[in-house]
């Protein structure tokens, strides 16, 4: 099927979303996601960071869609057009979405473990305001325990359902979920130590934000000042490639490994997580490659500005002059 | 005024028991259809009548209907809403409390002409006397052979169940209500697929008001062209509105759609006029999520026209100057009410009643009810009103249901046409909290538009 995303035309599968599409292009026309979860089914639509604009719904049907999509949860269409970056309506209501996220969000980044790695910091600083216009108290829970390992810190959480998906989807039974309604409502096992399973650590890598923290690394230093590497081992329970957070000799931390869109390859297991913390127990492959957007790349590697997708795909950059002049304009 | 078709037989005594509605030529629509009818030809009737869905939206019925997927081996489902829950709005409650048999015999009809075995009346949790009278009609019902296996003989068989909610207001949007009735949290799914695809179990499944399920009986009984010469325009029928308010007379009221507003808020048929003599200052037309009008508007189009009590002719002006029929709740504010204090108690009605699925409704909501509250209480600046309606713009639209736009609608609405009421809220704080802005300009003439 052929969609086109911001003037950009790319043949995707049936059945693809918006998002996957806009994905497979790459770049700056992929829309934000911070509850979708490629992994996790029925995840997404949620938290509406992803919203588009369908100026044409398809080749038989080329009225445009009446309101805003979820790219995450819209499928595509043959010959349905996209706009995102390009449309400022998309722009305009990001900026609300991301205010609104922001608004019950204690912005405690100085001495949150998920700084520098966290989605959500990442999407206010592409698309949010400098400011809030927010002048109320905001809402406040108690931390919790959920599991030997993992902290609850309901008080950063958005509501974006991933963990709650990967209790579903990835344990035994299901043991926790939302309790209350609209802002109050609240991530919680309400049986505090009631999750204990193999893969109950996968929900710290999925949070979006620094709700869910490894209880093993709490505190223990800055990412940005830690080395990753790519690191592999044997393990019966999962496929037990991991990346390993360095400080010095010392493995601070094991978590999936993420890609750009934060997203694991393969989850582990908390045996992995958790328990081996040597640089023995691990084959290490090599340095993980850190997109040079990232703030945990700084003083780490040197890297030229990289050219986005486009530059690099001639049949994209003919079909994108648009894109591509406003890119060097800057 | 013409002949009322649901409430006709309202004020006979033991109405609600079946010999005696019976008696009074009930069921008389289930024998019609049952034994002469096929189900295609009601989805026909349905659609000739021109019914439009009398839970808020007004989409067609008879279109919904035939939307139905009917895949082979595969039950359909029909789940009549009776989650009421709009601020203002009691006309199911009051049907199903009084004349409990005419959502039943309409759940029959309905059921036979979408071929569904298994139907639903989802009761909000809150109605438990109804409840119980809902579910002594169903046995006095099936007790008479109208329910259950081979129904009058004729091999159609049919279980009806009442479940209760949890009372929660978003069990009232279509897809909420089917999550709540499987078992689950209430939150509303994303669309598509819609319910008539894959809605409860996965079944192709219509959610009808309990109002529409009720008027399937009239129409059956008087065929789809007599009830759409009822009303006007593409408003056919007869619609309840449960008046509420600083109104003389409050209570139900069966209006032929196409009623001059005037005439229902001040003719002694109906509302009566506003109690103690007082003036009128605003309308909420239709629920508290349609957008509040002050009385020169609601009693005159921008046009200044008349303003009907129709689908078409309160929506006359959008958003701009007009308001929606919605589910038909009538609210009147006299001259002594406060529009700001009322704007934040709809707002604060929004935030606790929010899901918490979708991040602008939930952060939204409990941001405008912050902000309404500060103002009401004196504590209000100059630039809370744009804040307000910029809040009021970023969620809707951008939710997963419309609760995000029922949240919004009023916000936008009342500061757009009570905006000096907010300032004088802001300028005169202390004086707000000892007394009202009072009536001002709100029932003033409209001016004559300039034609350009």
């Amino acid at each position: 099927m052929k969609v086109t995303i911001d003037g950009i035309p790319i043949e995707v599968e049936p059945g693809t979303t918006i998002l996957n599409a806009a994905r497979q292009i790459g770049g700056d026309v992929v829309p934000p996601a911070m509850c979708y979860y490629s992994k996790l089914k029925d995840s997404g639509g949620k938290c509406r960071t992803c919203l588009v604009k369908v100026s044409k719904g398809s080749e038989k049907d080329p009225r445009p869609m009446p309101k805003l999509v979820a790219s995450c949860r819209t499928t595509v269409m043959e010959g349905m057009e996209v706009q995102n970056i390009t449309s400022p309506e998309v722009i305009e209501a990001r900026k609300g979405i991301v205010e609104m996220l922001l608004v019950n969000h204690p912005l405690d980044c100085p001495i949150c473990d998920q700084a520098g790695e966290c989605d959500l910091q990442n999407l206010a600083f592409d698309h949010g305001a400098a400011k809030t216009r927010y002048e109320f108290d905001r809402r406040k829970f108690e931390k919790i325990d959920i599991g030997d390992n993992i902290q609850l810190h309901m008080t950063r959480c958005i509501l974006c359902y991933r963990c709650v998906f990967v209790a579903d989807q990835l344990t035994d039974h299901r043991i926790h979920g939302i309790l209350n309604r609209g802002d109050h409502s609240e991530i919680s096992t309400y049986i505090k130590h009631a999750v204990d399973n193999d893969f109950s650590g996968n929900m710290i890598d999925v949070c979006p934000v620094g709700a869910l923290t490894d209880k093993t690394f709490r505190f223990k230093n800055r990412v940005w000042f830690t080395k990753s590497v790519e690191a592999h081992r044997d393990c019966d329970k999962c496929a037990g490639k991991v990346t390993l957070w360095y400080k010095g000799e010392d493995v601070l931390r094991v978590t999936g490994r993420k890609d750009v869109y934060g997203e694991v390859a393969e989850f582990i297991c908390n045996t992995c997580r958790f328990d081996k913390k040597k640089t023995e127990d691990w084959v290490i492959e090599g340095p993980r490659k850190v997109p040079n957007t990232s703030v945990m790349n700084s003083n780490h590697y040197e890297t030229l500005h990289p050219l986005p997708v486009v530059k690099t795909n001639l049949v994209l950059m003919e079909a994108n002059k648009e894109q591509f002049e406003r890119e060097t304009r800057l | 005024m013409g002949r009322k078709l649901l409430l006709e037989h309202i004020n006979v005594p033991g109405i609600n028991t079946f010999a005696v509605y019976r008696s009074k030529g009930g069921y008389a629509a289930v024998e019609k259809a049952l034994k002469t009818l096929s189900p295609d030809e009601i989805v026909e009737e349905v659609k000739k009548s021109g019914l439009r869905g009398r839970g808020g939206a007004g989409f067609p019925t008879g279109m919904k209907w035939s939307f139905l997927a009917k895949p082979e081996n595969t039950a359909r489902y029909l789940v009549c809403n009776a989650d009421e829950s709009e601020p203002g709005t009691f006309k199911d409650r009051y049907l199903m409390n009084y004349i409990p048999h005419l959502l039943i015999e309409g759940m029959i009809v309905s059921s036979f002409a979408l071929g569904a075995h298994v139907s639903y009346i989802y009761v909000r949790g809150e109605m438990m006397p109804q409840i119980r009278i809902l579910e002594k009609a169903i046995a006095e019902a099936k007790n008479a052979g109208f329910l259950g296996k081979n129904i009058l003989g004729t091999g159609y068989d049919l279980e009806l169940y009442v479940h209760p909610g949890g009372g929660a207001y978003i069990c009232g949007e279509e897809t909420a209500l089917l999550e709540s009735l499987e078992g689950k949290r209430g939150n509303p799914r994303i669309k598509p697929p819609f319910p008539a695809i894959a809605g409860l179990y996965g079944c192709p499944t219509v959610v009808n008001n309990v109002e529409s399920i009720a008027a399937v009986v009239p129409i059956i009984n008087d065929g789809g062209e007599e009830y759409s010469k009822i009303g006007i325009g593409r408003s056919t029928g007869t619609k309840l509105i449960s008046a509420g308010g600083n109104v003389k007379r409050p209570g139900v009221y069966e209006i032929d759609l196409g009623l001059p507003a005037e005439e229902f808020l001040y003719s002694d048929e109906y509302c009566g006029g506003i109690a103690n003599g007082k003036r009128l200052k605003a309308v909420v037309a239709g629920g508290s999520s349609v957008p509040i009008l002050p009385a020169n508007l609601f009693l005159k189009t921008i046009n200044n026209e008349p303003r009907l009590m129709s689908y078409e002719s309160l929506s006359d002006g959008g958003f701009v100057s007009g308001t929606m029929l919605g589910s038909g709740g009538f609210i009147a504010f006299d001259e002594d009410q406060c529009i700001v204090r009322n704007t934040w108690n709809f707002t604060r009605f929004y935030h606790h009643e929010s899901c918490g699925q979708c991040s602008p409704c939930r952060e939204g909501t409990g941001w405008m009810e912050k902000v309404l509250h500060r103002l009401e209480y004196g504590h209000g600046k100059m630039s809370d009103m744009d804040l307000l309606v910029d809040v009021s713009k970023k969620i809707e639209g951008n939710t997963i249901c419309p609760l995000g736009d029922a949240a919004a609608w009023p916000v936008a609405s009342a500061i757009r046409h009570f905006r000096d009421e907010f300032e004088w809220h802001v300028t005169n704080a202390s004086e707000a909290l000892s007394r009202n802005y009072g009536l001002a300009h709100y029932a003033d003439p409209l001016k004559k538009l300039e034609t350009a």
